[in-house]
């Protein structure tokens, strides 16, 4: 695998070759060499010449730092082969971070149409993950076999476990109602229907009672006073029914969770810079590696500071994958990293003073 | 693009029934009987002591095997929900229709005006939802990136596309966007295709303000 190397790689390669030689430069010689290389650079269109600022985040008094890969929606190589290539950008990104991170989270929709192949295409891939990977299911991996192919290859969808004082819940959050039997749609026109974010025949996602009872039984052992980071597909509220922003039983679920002190639950599916609270709940979205979504027409919640539209003109633009740093309190700065952006982080300040604090940059090209 | 409107779909499931008495008769008294549809391109077997009820049944059950696409309009607008088409009942309303020959409608002029809008628009939509029909080499449709149209903004036309170096329209940035996220080839201005797809994104956006130039 990972023969062949993205554009983007290759780019990182040099740009990080490029600072590494910086080091060891004069102040007279550093302005030459950064100069010309700047300005070959952006004339040569790779970059535009804001992106020439530090990424490197601050990570204040976080106890440890995972990281995050979600909604990669991949085709069989042979069908389409740039989703495939921003996934690889993905790992390569997350392997080359300093430190290392205690491990990565995947947060759903690995495949577009949960074809065996296109798992196997994903499985493959992130077996180059360095940090040990922890696996949550979407809509995409499931409706063609429910999710049968997936769970032979990753386990059981609903699980949790305890790291660092933090104890960690991952939900199947996409269970839909039996909107098929009845329409006698076979297993691909179920998942086409699904794969369709404005598709109206399909049924709201839901926890499940299922769930919701296992749920409270894993939590009975756990003080209040645990902090709490659950991860669900969709995020665990209403925000837009009809693209399935959305969590029919999310009141039920969000009842369960109430009790404790701290809880942050971290979501994919919406593509986007995404930020809430409800109550003690923090929420935070992640990124897609295949392509951004609009933002809901109604319904945002107020603490969302939106991402820039994305520029249609660049494939990777409002993509990307991020970290979440974990302070020993459970609350967490969520970093966003953009591709072709400066990263955007979203501190446990600004939740914790429901914005007043901390407020991230305003977006210049706002969604409308 | 489909030359059955639904008129004449009506029609056909007219004269289905029709068939469907004289079928009856033919029926006799075999132990099946082969039937074959009124439009000559269907063939249904059924039990030689069947009432009429269940014969008609077969045959409209075979009609509609046949033709999966008889209820495109109804299934369209339930999968992808469209905004409805605007209300001109006020034209129904006023005295001074009275000896005035020009804007003379019914209630039924309407509807056939809305319906018939609406079927542009969805047919729009069926193309914008479907990477096959906008001859994707990626299996990439628009509602990938644009649910229900979002983020296509037409109402902003024309406007200067910097990337592009010049003052474009809607058309332009669909083509731009059929060429190289959907990886499709460009349609002409005036293909049944693209005159569709403008329709469904103006459509979805009734009632934006217009603001050419926006961006
Ligand atoms: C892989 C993602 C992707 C796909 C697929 C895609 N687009 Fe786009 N398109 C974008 C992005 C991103 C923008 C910029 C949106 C913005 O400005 O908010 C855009 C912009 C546009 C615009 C201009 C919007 C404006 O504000 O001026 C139009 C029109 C458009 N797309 C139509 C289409 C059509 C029609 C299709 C299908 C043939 C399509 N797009 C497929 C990503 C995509």
């Amino acid at each position: 695998m990972n023969k062949l190397k993205s554009v983007e790689t290759r780019y990182m390669e040099e740009r990080g070759k490029f600072f590494h030689d910086l080091k060891n430069l004069d102040r007279r010689s550093f302005l030459k060499v950064s100069a010309a290389a700047m300005g070959a650079a952006v004339a040569s269109g790779v970059m535009p010449s804001h992106s020439f600022q530090s990424i490197s985040v601050a990570q204040g008094s976080a106890a440890f730092r995972f990281a995050y890969i979600s909604d990669s929606h991949l085709y069989e190589k042979k069908i389409n082969d740039r989703f495939v290539r921003s996934l690889l950008r993905a790992v390569e990104d997350v392997n080359n971070l300093d430190a290392q991170p205690d491990f990565v989270f995947y947060g759903g929709d690995l495949a577009q149409l949960g074809q065996p192949k296109e798992l196997e295409l994903g499985a493959q891939i992130l077996k180059d993950v360095k940090a040990p990977i922890k696996m949550m299911v979407g809509e995409h991996d499931w409706y063609f076999d429910m999710g049968q192919k997936w769970r032979d290859l990753f386990g059981k969808p609903t699980y949790s476990w305890d790291y660092k004082g933090i104890h960690f819940v991952t939900l199947n959050s996409v269970v839909e109602r039996d909107f098929w039997t009845r329409r006698g749609l076979t297993p691909m026109e179920r998942m086409m229907t699904v794969a369709g974010l404005d598709n109206g025949v399909q049924s709201p996602f839901s926890v499940g009672q299922e769930q919701r009872q296992w749920l409270r039984k894993d939590l009975a052992a756990y003080s209040d006073e645990t902090p709490l980071i659950v991860f669900s597909h969709s995020p665990l509220y209403k925000l837009y029914k009809k693209w399935n922003f959305w969590t029919d039983d999310a009141d039920e679920v969000q009842a369960i969770l109430k009790r404790f002190k701290q809880v942050v639950v971290i979501h994919g599916h919406t593509h986007q810079l995404l930020t809430n609270r409800i109550g003690n709940i923090h929420f935070h979205g992640m990124l897609s590696t295949a392509w951004p979504w609009p933002y809901a027409p109604e319904g945002m919640p107020e603490l969302t500071v939106e991402m820039n539209r994305p520029d249609p003109f660049n494939p990777n633009d409002g993509c990307g994958d991020g970290q979440v740093h974990v302070h020993a309190d459970g609350l967490v700065d969520k970093v966003y990293s953009l591709w072709n952006r400066g990263p955007i982080t979203v501190s446990k300040a600004y939740t914790a003073s429901w914005g007043r604090q901390s407020v991230p940059p305003k977006p210049n090209r706002a969604s409308y | 693009m489909r030359r059955i409107s639904i008129v004449s779909q009506v029609g056909f499931v007219l004269l289905y029934i029709a068939c469907v008495s004289m079928a009856t008769i033919l029926a006799g008294c075999s132990e099946q009987v082969e039937l074959t549809t009124c439009d000559g391109t269907g063939k249904a077997t059924v039990a030689k002591n069947a009432t009429g009820q269940v014969l008609a049944d077969g045959l409209m059950d075979q009609w509609k095997r046949d033709h999966p696409d008889r209820d495109w309009v109804t299934e369209e607008k339930e999968r992808h929900e469209l905004k409805p088409p605007a209300d001109n009942s006020a034209l129904l309303e006023g005295g001074q229709a009275e000896g005035h020959t020009y804007g003379q409608h019914d209630r039924r002029d309407l509807l056939l005006w809305a319906r018939e809008t609406e079927k542009f628009a969805l047919e729009g939509s069926r193309i914008f939802h479907s990477g096959e029909l906008l001859g994707s080499t990626v299996a990439v449709s628009c509602d990938m990136c644009h649910p229900h149209a979002a983020n296509t903004h037409p109402e902003t036309y024309p406007k200067f596309q910097s990337q592009l170096g010049r003052v474009v329209l809607l058309r332009d940035m669909v083509n731009w966007c059929i060429e190289h996220p959907v990886r499709g080839k460009r349609l002409e201005a005036d293909d049944p295709a693209m005159r569709a797809l403008e329709a469904y994104i103006l459509a979805q956006r009734s009632g934006a303000v217009m603001n050419y130039g926006k961006h």
